[in-house]
């Protein structure tokens, strides 16, 4: 999927500044700017009016997902084909659909599937691929190689093919097995930025010291390189949450994603694609939530790079 | 360079290698877990035993490690006991399907026994001109906005680009594809339809909501353009970033003072090296693009690999989707080798040793 690789390049401007501080380290005072990259960038983001909007629109739709019934009391499967095709009215914000069913409360109940796949993958992602760059970064050498190996297989695999030959082939195509394959085909991506960030940091003199002073493997790489390539890896996230919003929605429309009976946004521009003539809302409404969603992880995704750069400052 | 592209080349094997092994693998779990994908087929009915096998049997599926959960498949126990180099194995339906790929050319067959290869051949010169217009689209436009903007940074060209790149980026294919179609392609062709003066040529041919076999080259426009509109913004913006870090260099600067028309110190002093990451992007893109394709044709009803793939994805024919897309795979293989090997050639700053 072409979001996926342009997120990738979005984000390739390296790790940050190798000797940024440790999050979370209270501030001392003394110095003009004492406040840790963690503080400034939170100061720099709630400056930054994008960054706000986009923030509150994902709260909206991640609160949709969460809790569909603050913002409806309708059902999405009370349906009667009296009134198909309605168009929007006090009574149904959105109008109805083709089988008569509120299209607003549709839309509502739509948004879990589309962001618990998000997250699910997004956090698998992160934990798998942190950790295999992670090990791949520190200890170079031969685990290195045989990651290394194993990320470039993995990229030469088209995004958008691999998931449809596995889901075509294992039918059974829910919430889980989406989330399934979205994790295994995009952890190389962050593995590698992890790895590249981890590679950077590894022979600075702090991690020299902390050697020097008999830490263990596991705490340099947790307690001191982890922290440093934490950045790149959080920028990455937020924009990849949005492409797997959008690889969801694409596999859903292509037939190889969710099914029917589900709701998800993307059930609702397929199967009303055809009636866009008569009745545009009913496409309009569900791209217009699903490009908002995307639109604002990418743009909450630049923020995030440009506040945790301190290049930029 | 020499030692590069001879160690380029020898990394080519292992990776095909094992993006085949990756791809077999994934089907055969996804059989092994959810059984037998000819059931799919016939959906709630119960085919006779006979037939489920002999389709089985047809289709590739009816070797016994599909049977096991998590059996790679790569070795099967002998049949006369010697087996390979006399361990009691002999190579297993990876390398079944290897040989098949690469020295018999066979990439499975359909329900009808017509081979992938077949299916294929009808369908690739749509999906080659769909992807031709694509590129062509993407790389004129997109090279032109980024230099455009990477020339006047900071100004209101160079806004415009990056606000609509990113809403680009934001715009899932699919659904671009869908509002061009009716937006477009019905709405806007329907009036132009209306009007007598207009050729048939551009009011049927170009303005079209779905493929059309009389104007096979025209109504390919519109599609190829929505394929391309993805990847046209990164190719903006990564022109636009490179156009940006080249203008500041010490050579634009003598070119620049030793009296060069402005047109030359753009066009070749600048152009030339800021276009390298640029072509490496749309060689990798050749990939993107081909996965976009499958979208694409899917929304235009165009004839080609694309829609081939949904629709056999849709009826749950599975050997063709795996079929096609392991020749799309090692044809998108092979468009990185090229150009990895191009980028050693254009840019002579790389020395890999």
């Amino acid at each position: 999927m072409s979001d996926l690789t342009s997120a990738g390049t979005a984000v390739g401007g390296g790790p940050v500044g190798g000797d940024g501080p440790v999050p979370n380290q209270p501030a001392t005072g003394g110095k003009e700017r004492s406040a840790s990259l963690w503080a400034d960038a939170r100061r720099q983001l709630m400056r930054d009016p994008v960054f706000v909007i986009a923030f509150l629109y994902i709260l909206v739709v991640g609160s949709m997902a969460a809790f569909p019934w603050l913002w409806t009391s309708q059902d999405p499967r009370d349906c009667n084909t009296n009134r198909s095709r309605l168009s929007p009215s006090a009574e149904h914000l959105f109008g109805t659909d083709i089988l008569g069913c509120d299209y607003y409360a549709h839309a509502i109940y739509g948004a879990r599937p589309s962001m618990v796949i998000a997250l699910m993958a997004t956090v698998a992602i992160v934990v798998v691929g942190g950790l295999l760059g992670l090990l791949a970064g520190y200890h170079g050498g031969w685990v290195d190689t045989i990651i290394s190996r194993v990320m470039d297989i993995f990229f030469s695999l088209p995004f958008l093919l691999g998931a449809i030959v596995f889901l075509t082939v294992i039918k059974r195509q829910n919430i889980w097995t989406i989330s399934l394959v979205l994790f295994l085909l995009a952890w190389p991506t962050i593995a590698r930025i992890i790895r590249g960030s981890v590679i950077s940091s590894k022979d600075l003199d702090y991690v020299h010291a902390a050697k020097a002073v008999g830490a263990r493997n596991s705490r340099v790489m947790f307690r001191h390189i982890l922290p440093n390539a934490i950045a790149p890896m959080l920028v990455y996230a937020t924009i990849v949450l949005g492409s797997f919003v959008a690889a969801e929605a694409t596999l859903t429309f292509l037939g190889v994603g969710l099914q029917p009976p589900a709701q998800s946004w993307g059930i609702m521009i397929s199967a009303h694609q055809v009636y866009f003539l008569e009745d545009p809302w009913l496409l309009l409404f569900p791209c217009g939530l699903l490009v908002g969603t995307v639109l604002s992880f990418i743009l909450m995704g630049d923020a995030l790079r440009d506040a945790l750069d301190p290049k930029f400052r | 360079m020499g030692r590069y592209v001879i160690r380029r080349l020898l990394q080519f094997i292992p990776t095909v290698l094992g993006t085949m092994f990756l791809l077999h693998y994934i089907t055969s779990l996804a059989i092994q877990f959810s059984g037998n994908p000819v059931r799919a087929l016939f959906g709630d009915r119960t085919p006779p035993p006979a037939l489920l096998q002999a389709i089985t049997e047809r289709l590739g599926y009816g070797d016994p490690c599909l049977d096991r959960r998590g059996d790679p498949c790569l070795w099967r126990a002998a049949e006369g006991g010697g087996g390979w180099l006399g361990t009691g194995y002999e190579p297993g339906l990876f390398f079944d399907r290897l040989s098949g790929v690469f020295f018999h050319f066979d990439f499975g067959v359909n329900l009808r026994e017509r081979a992938v290869t077949d299916l294929v051949a009808d369908a690739i010169p749509f999906t080659f001109k769909l992807l031709l217009i694509a590129i062509v689209f993407e790389a004129v436009v997109g090279i032109a906005a980024g230099v455009w903007a990477g020339l006047r940074g900071g100004s209101f060209a160079d806004n415009l680009v990056k606000i609509s790149t990113v809403f680009i980026i934001s715009v899932p294919i699919f659904v671009l594809g869908v509002v061009v179609r009716e937006f477009v392609g019905v709405k806007f062709g329907n009036v132009l339809r209306g009007q007598d003066w207009i050729p048939d040529l551009i009011s049927v041919g170009v303005f079209t909501p779905g493929f059309k076999p009389d104007y096979p080259f025209a109504s390919l426009i519109i599609p190829g353009m929505v394929l391309g509109a993805v990847s046209l913004a990164t190719t903006a913006r990564l022109t636009r970033t490179s156009i940006m870090e080249n203008i500041r260099a010490d050579y634009v600067r003598t070119a620049k003072a030793k009296g060069l028309t402005n047109k030359r110190v753009i066009g070749v002093h600048t152009l030339r090296n800021s276009l390298i990451p640029v072509i490496t992007f749309l060689g990798v893109d050749i990939g993107a693009a081909m996965a976009g394709a499958v979208v694409t044709e899917t929304i235009f009803n165009v004839p080609g690999i694309g829609r081939l793939v949904t629709m056999s994805a849709r009826t749950g024919e599975s050997s063709v989707v795996i079929g096609v897309v392991t020749m799309l795979v090692l044809v998108v293989l092979l468009a990185n080798l090229l150009v990895d090997l191009l980028y050693a050639v254009l840019d002579p700053r790389i020395r890999y040793e």
